[in-house]
């Protein structure tokens, strides 16, 4: 390490490129090498091959070699029921999930961005379901759902609408509705926290000047507030779109896709089809599909938010 | 914020704070009363909300029925182990990272969000197919280095933010002072960087230990299975009894990451990066 720039002059991050020795540099490659060279052989190499195998018949417990098939497996995909069920199923749950996540969370961190009572208690409640694991968060709200011993039903019962008791995780039309539920109770925290983060760093004085103006709270809401948290909404938002679209644990353990396929995320049929079928190659295929798919939708999602943003 | 609300929007805050506060708070007091649950109260038509004859039965059997016990400590070894090693690795990185503008800095750092994009199975498949090369499928040594690999992106992207708020003139001024490259790290910065470790550690340790995907693909030995692929095996056991054992073991795997999220909160605000920066 002491061969590592001892200059202050070259040890700044803004500073001249050119200052630097070769021992210098050989001593920054030295630093990084223990993380980056994990990170190349398990994950980019990976990333690589994987892409590579998508155009592939690799299989599972099959001693061949694998040969290349070109555009076989997308011909396949297109054709497959199956696949647009899942792709479907997808959208509407990465959608559903994270525009309703947004739109409460937003609610939550204004409400907790003011002097209310109880709001320590919704600080910390709001942050527990972040800590559960996915699974553990799939089996709570499976205890919720249970037709027989669950909360949802017994509430209704209660309540005497007993004719809205069903078996919420069972039944073909509210399946995919409760799941979505479920995705917005757990992924809701993290975007309160980053959006309320966002609100702090709001100036009040732009809040005081508008109200002097005579601005209304939903003015000054639409004219101050949010566009100083757009870098943050579109940040939280996209993420979350992101991880919603490739997310597998939770509905998993709530559904594993059923019933009748209603819940097949993309990432529950590409699992089937790779370790319960050994499909490796069309279930890789299946993988740049959605990379591409992503990329797409975010290109577009970014352009037009960026454009309102400036 | 918004300045002084009418007492009709005071209300209606206040109704919908609530609202909220039941949605996410209702499903984990049921959580709570059904791992305190008996046997019998569990199997009742209509069950109560707080348990009339609350037991510790569902923890014991939740432990010696599923093995849930030996998945726990399968789940605290491998977590632990993800955490030193993530921040063995990323340290000298990070400050790498913080220190001099590389080329390769900025692209291990945009690889941070690139690496969001990919579903899992894509990667999987591969990963698979090289730790079964080298005789790691199927082991806790390989859960463990997919989980660091995983966390190092994000691990370098915290670690190396909290190295740049250490003020470069701190080190400066310690080495006019005469102490050595090295003296200046163990003296200067590991000390002001010990809440950015703290937060990297916790950071890989959750992720571990929350991690089901890769725990359920990669290691197939029901003795090494992690507790949350034990969960969701026993989710599949049919029959409204075994919910008890099943809301306690769940709580359990709660357990590590409220505390460890009650720590970080607590490191994190400790502001001794202020008191350095001003003294």
């Amino acid at each position: 390490m002491t061969t590592v720039a001892e200059r202050p002059d070259v040890a700044r991050a803004d500073g001249p490129r050119r200052a630097r020795s070769q021992s210098d540099r050989l001593g920054i490659y030295l630093l990084l090498l223990p993380s980056l060279l994990p990170i190349v052989v398990l994950s980019v190499f990976p990333l690589v091959r994987g892409i590579y195998l998508g155009f592939t018949d690799a299989r599972a417990g099959r001693n061949v070699e694998i040969s290349f098939t070109g555009l076989e497996n997308y011909r396949e995909l297109l054709g497959d029921e199956l696949f647009w069920n899942s792709f479907k199923i997808g959208l509407l749950w990465a959608v559903g999930v994270t525009v309703l996540q947004f739109v409460l969370a937003l609610g939550l961190a204004l409400l907790l961005n003011q002097q209310l009572r109880f709001r320590g208690l919704a600080r910390v409640l709001s942050v527990v379901p972040w800590a559960m694991p996915p699974v553990v968060v799939g089996i709570l709200w499976k205890l919720v759902y249970h037709p027989d011993a669950g909360l949802l039903n017994e509430f209704f019962y209660r309540v005497g609408a007993d004719g809205l008791r069903t078996n919420w995780l069972g039944d073909f039309s509210t399946a995919l509705p409760a799941v979505i539920i479920v995705g917005v109770w757990a992924g809701m925290p993290q975007t309160t926290v980053v959006l309320l983060a966002g609100l702090q760093g709001v100036p009040r004085e732009l809040h005081e000047a508008a109200a002097v103006d005579g601005a209304s709270t939903w003015h000054r809401f639409r004219n101050v507030t949010l566009p100083a948290i757009a870098p943050v909404v579109v940040a939280i938002t996209s993420l979350d779109f992101i991880w919603n679209f490739n997310s597998f644990g939770l509905v998993y353990v709530l559904t594993a896709g059923g019933p009748g396929g209603k819940t097949m995320l993309p990432m529950l049929f590409a699992y089937e089809e790779a370790f319960r079928y050994g499909n490796y190659g069309y279930a890789a295929a299946l993988g740049n599909v959605m990379v591409v798919i992503i990329v797409a939708l975010l290109a577009v999602y970014l352009r037009r938010r960026l454009r309102e943003a400036n | 914020m918004f300045g002084k609300p009418s007492h009709t929007g005071r209300t209606l805050q206040y109704v919908a704070l609530t609202g909220y506060l039941i949605f996410l708070g209702f499903p984990l007091v049921w959580l709570l009363s059904t791992a305190f649950k008996p046997p019998r109260e569990l199997v009742r038509l209509h069950p109560s909300l707080i348990p009339s004859n609350p037991t510790v039965q569902n923890f014991v059997q939740a432990f010696t029925e599923q093995q849930l016990g030996r998945a726990a400590l399968n789940s605290l070894q491998v977590s632990l182990a993800s955490a030193v090693l993530t921040v063995l690795v990323a340290l000298p990185a990070s400050y790498a990272l913080a220190r001099f503008r590389t080329r390769l800095g900025t692209v291990a750092l945009g690889w941070v969000l690139l690496s969001q994009l990919f579903p899992f199975v894509l990667l999987i498949i591969p990963i698979f197919l090289i730790l079964r090369q080298v005789g790691l499928a199927n082991t806790h040594a390989g859960l463990v280095l997919i989980y660091v690999v995983w966390a190092l992106p994000f691990a370098l992207w915290m670690l190396q933010g909290f190295v740049r708020n250490i003020p470069r003139e701190l080190e400066e001024a310690a080495s006019v002072d005469g102490a050595s490259r090295l003296q200046v790290l163990r003296r200067v910065v590991f000390p002001l960087l010990a809440p950015g470790i703290v937060a990297t550690a916790l950071f890989s340790f959750i992720s571990a230990w929350n991690e089901f995907f890769f725990a359920l693909v990669l290691v197939k030995t029901p003795e090494l299975a992690t507790l949350p692929v034990a969960l969701a095996r026993f989710v599949g056991i049919e029959g409204t009894a075994r919910l008890g054992p099943l809301a306690a073991g769940s709580l359990l795997a709660t357990l590590p990451s409220l505390i460890f999220f009650a720590v970080m909160q607590r490191r994190l605000s400790s502001g001794s990066l202020a008191g350095a920066v001003k003294g």
